[in-house]
């Protein structure tokens, strides 16, 4: 995190989208932060947390995470609620509501779409939210802007009374630019009033917000007609302008440095009438967004003549490169003759992988020893790269605590093939405490015959180390109370003799135990309890290294997986019965092995030993 | 450079500091006076995945990613990640690669070969290439972490800004987080260097 988030007003400094939207929630006075971590959004609450005199939480889920939002708004305090777009689905029940009720103190939520899918399991565009949800959109394109319309974000959200969703995308969060940071803001304290008809969402209740909301509707559509956020940059090139919104808007900046740019930074409810004007003013109009065909949508049924998805990408970031061919073609003109005819370079995919000594090498290396007799459904988090070589161990991966539900119905639509399979559920810590336990709830109330494993390394792990209540630790690293997962599940319905807790660098006991939990017609939790190797309760040991006059090629410690170890020489060798295989010499990368001896476990040579020691003859693990 | 707008692409592997040194660029040519935007695709990269990161500095800078085939510098800390982003250096332009492999686990299976060589493949394709081993200097200094500023160190003649300032930005930033570190980070920033200019 940048010391610069701290830094004096009207001083001028790098910051990143996330920590520009923190920094100006700090000056807006906030007295409420929650989130969910999830990329791209996750930095924003943990740059919030430095600051003093904000309760900051990262909660259990991101309905929760709205809801204690709503509830510091209810009672007259600034909050600020991020998240990341699919978070949002796991919000809307919250959301929906407060559409209704509005907001008392200003409600900022901030939703982050991963356009361009750098670490999502889907790209959807959360401006849809603000038509369903009847809310004002604020898209900035770049960390000054962020850091800008939060700040107008919370004037707006307490003119109209109305939560307020700045869309964010990850060209935005993880992008650093210039922003000049401004004084802190001490609005005045609310306090909660009663008042039923308006925060008790009966139906009689919510009937008479209804006419309200609409009517803010309209209001906010003048509001976006006549505000700051909204620019006409004029260009001396009429043959085409664009309306355009958010990241794209600087990509179209640079393509077409001549055109005429109506961007939207306030861009719901569409201001048609400034569009209408604007248009009257260029011979084309193209409108670019990322990602849907939203105001593309609205402004050709107000009946404005333009092109949209037509020539652009439909998915994706609008980069330069993705913008200029089509609307150059459009105007009839070549694209400028490629001057790079350089064929790409050929090189291998490097996905990313478990860690050296991941404590999940050990699960998916036990299940794919056995995996033609198993369906493995997943979840999100780092454990999700389970999937990947060389485990090649996860049949199914949808969204936060997908797992449970996924394995249930797995195990109640068993077709005749499947009949003798074990059905497997594998779920981190995080995301059992976000919307796992639900699930198995409910495998153990319909009598589900599903193996749970419940990875608990101790942490957040994929979004970076972040602590829930699993750890016992909070945002700030205070000690906070800890969940006990074993006495969870059982409380969940698991019986107490199907509930095991193990090592998941003891490879056989892990595999015994998957064994015996599968060959059980009852719903089990295996519990796994080493820590994420990059958190600092993770123990490290002396490393391994191999002994090359006893490694024989067979490769088997390759099934591991592990980083530390890579093959320096490959051999074909014809056996005896004539078969022909290919043989693997390794070494391990003694600088970061951190002697888990996994990899130890599946040698049967022995040719894995200490420095020092005698092969065969190993120290055991604490 | 001729529009401006220096673009620099750092590339490397997750976990060997390619964002750090990124941002180090980013601060020198802030301290210069320079409006600068830096943005890089890395969701997954903590776990070993690739990671490249984009540096644009000029009097404005709009959008943050360099167009494609633009990049004026290459700065590549590993051999095949060099190769991987070389299509993005325009022509004729400067790419400064560490030769030093790391291949990962899908070639250490066999699944995928690990090109034979890199830099006469970028050299064939036009590029001004300066290889050198930054991780051997690394590892003869002590300390594999040394990398990212063996890799400023190599990029620090080839500024629009003198090569002391860059050295300055380091130096400051070691002396308030971790004054023992500085004087070997200076010793590593003169080796990349020196490593780069051997290679020209």
């Amino acid at each position: 995190m940048s010391a610069a988030l701290k830094a004096p007003a009207l001083t001028r400094h790098l910051l990143s989208g996330n920590e520009a939207i923190a920094r100006a929630a700090w000056e807006a006075g906030i007295r409420v932060a929650t989130s969910y971590p999830g990329t791209p959004a996750t930095e924003i609450l943990e740059a919030v947390s430095i600051f003093p005199g904000i309760h900051t939480e990262f909660s259990v889920n991101e309905k929760v995470a709205m809801e204690v939002a709503i509830g510091a708004s209810m009672s007259g305090a600034r909050a600020l609620c991020s998240m990341k777009h699919v978070g949002m689905n796991v919000a809307s029940d919250a959301f929906m509501t407060l559409s209704l009720t509005g907001a008392k103190g200003g409600l900022v939520i901030v939703v982050a779409d991963d356009v361009g899918l750098s670490s999502s399991q889907n790209e959807q565009d959360s401006r849809y939210w603000g038509r369903f949800g009847h809310m004002p959109i604020l898209e900035p394109a770049d960390s000054d802007e962020a850091y800008r319309m939060t700040v107008a974000a919370f004037d707006l959200s307490e003119r109209f009374a109305t939560p307020v969703i700045l869309r964010t995308t990850t060209r935005v969060c993880h992008v650093k630019g210039m922003v000049t940071v401004g004084e802190r803001q001490e609005p005045a304290e609310g306090g909660f009033a009663p008042d039923p008809m308006r925060w008790v969402m009966v139906p009689s209740n919510a009937q008479r917000r209804l006419p309200l909301q609409h009517e803010r509707d309209r209001a906010l559509r003048q509001a976006a007609e006549e505000s700051p956020l909204n620019l006409v940059e004029d260009g001396s090139d009429k043959r085409v302008g664009f309306v355009t919104s958010g990241p794209a808007y600087l990509h179209l900046r640079e393509s077409f440095p001549d055109a005429p740019i109506l961007k939207l930074g306030f861009s719901h409810p569409l201001p048609v009438e400034l569009v209408r004007r604007f248009a009257g003013g260029v011979e084309r109009l193209v409108v670019a967004e990322e990602t849907e065909p939203l105001m593309e949508t609205e402004l050709k049924a107000a009946g404005l003549p333009l092109v949209g998805k037509e020539i652009l990408p439909r998915w994706g970031e609008l980069l330069p490169d993705a913008v200029r061919p089509p609307v150059l073609a459009l105007l009839g003109e070549a694209a400028p003759p490629a001057g790079d005819k350089r064929p790409a370079p050929s090189v291998f995919p490097r996905p990313p992988t478990l860690c050296v000594a991941c404590p999940h090498l050990g699960v998916y290396f036990a299940l794919s020893r056995m995996r033609h007799k198993v369906l493995i459904s997943g979840d999100i988090g780092c454990y999700t790269l389970g999937a990947g070589q060389p485990w090649m161990a996860l049949d199914t991966t949808i969204c936060m605590g997908a797992s449970m539900g996924i394995a249930l119905g797995m195990d109640k639509a068993r077709a005749e093939a499947d009949k003798s399979k074990g059905v497997i559920a594998v779920i981190g810590d995080s995301t059992f405490l976000h919307m796992g336990m639900q699930g198995l709830l409910n495998i153990t109330y319909n009598r589900g015959n599903v193996t749970v494993l419940l990875l608990d390394n101790r942490t957040t792990g994929m979004t970076g180390g972040q602590n829930n209540p699993g750890c016992g630790r909070d945002v700030h690293g205070q000690t906070a109370p800890e969940v006990d997962f074993a006495k969870l599940v059982e409380a969940l319905g698991v019986k107490k003799e199907r509930i095991r807790v193990v090592d998941p660098y003891e490879l056989p006991t892990l595999t015994r135990a998957l064994r015996e939990e599968i060959a059980i017609n009852e719903p089990s939790v295996i519990i796994t309890d080493r820590p994420c190797t990059l958190i600092d309760e993770y123990a490290k040991l002396r490393p391994y290294r191999v002994d090359d006059d006893r490694c024989t090629g067979c490769g088997a410690c390759m099934n591991v997986g592990c980083p530390a170890i890579s093959v320096t020489n490959r051999e074909k060798v014809v056996r005896n019965n004539g078969a022909e295989v290919e043989l693997s010499f390794v070494t391990i990368d003694t600088t970061i092995c951190t002697g888990c001896s996994m990899c130890v476990k599946t040698c049967g040579a022995d040719a894995i030993v200490r420095p020092g020691s005698t092969a065969g003859k190993e120290e055991a693990n604490p | 450079m001729s529009d401006g707008i220096t673009n620099i692409l750092v590339a490397g592997i997750g976990g060997q500091g390619v964002m750090t040194a990124t941002e180090i660029l980013a601060q020198a040519a802030i301290a210069k006076g320079y409006d600068v935007k830096k943005t890089e695709v890395a969701g997954m990269a903590q776990r070993g995945g690739v990671v490249n990161s984009h540096l644009r500095f000029g009097r404005r800078v709009l959008s943050p990613v360099i167009p494609a085939g633009a990049a004026h510098v290459l700065l590549a800390f590993e051999a095949a990640e060099g190769l991987r982003w070389s299509k993005e250096v325009r022509p004729g332009g400067l790419v400064l690669i560490n030769t030093s492999r790391l291949p990962p686990p899908v070639v250490s299976m066999g699944l995928y070969p690990y090109p034979q060589d890199p830099v006469a493949e970028m050299r064939a394709a036009g590029l001004r290439v300066q290889p050198f081993d930054a991780s051997g200097i690394a590892r003869e200094l002590g300390e594999i972490k040394l990398i990212n500023t063996i890799m400023l160190g190599a990029i620090a003649d080839h500024l629009p800004f003198p090569a002391e300032d860059l050295k300055a930005q380091i130096l400051s930033r070691f002396r308030a987080r971790k004054p023992e570190l500085a004087e070997l980070n200076e010793k590593a920033f003169e080796a990349g260097r020196q490593g780069a200019k051997a290679a020209a």
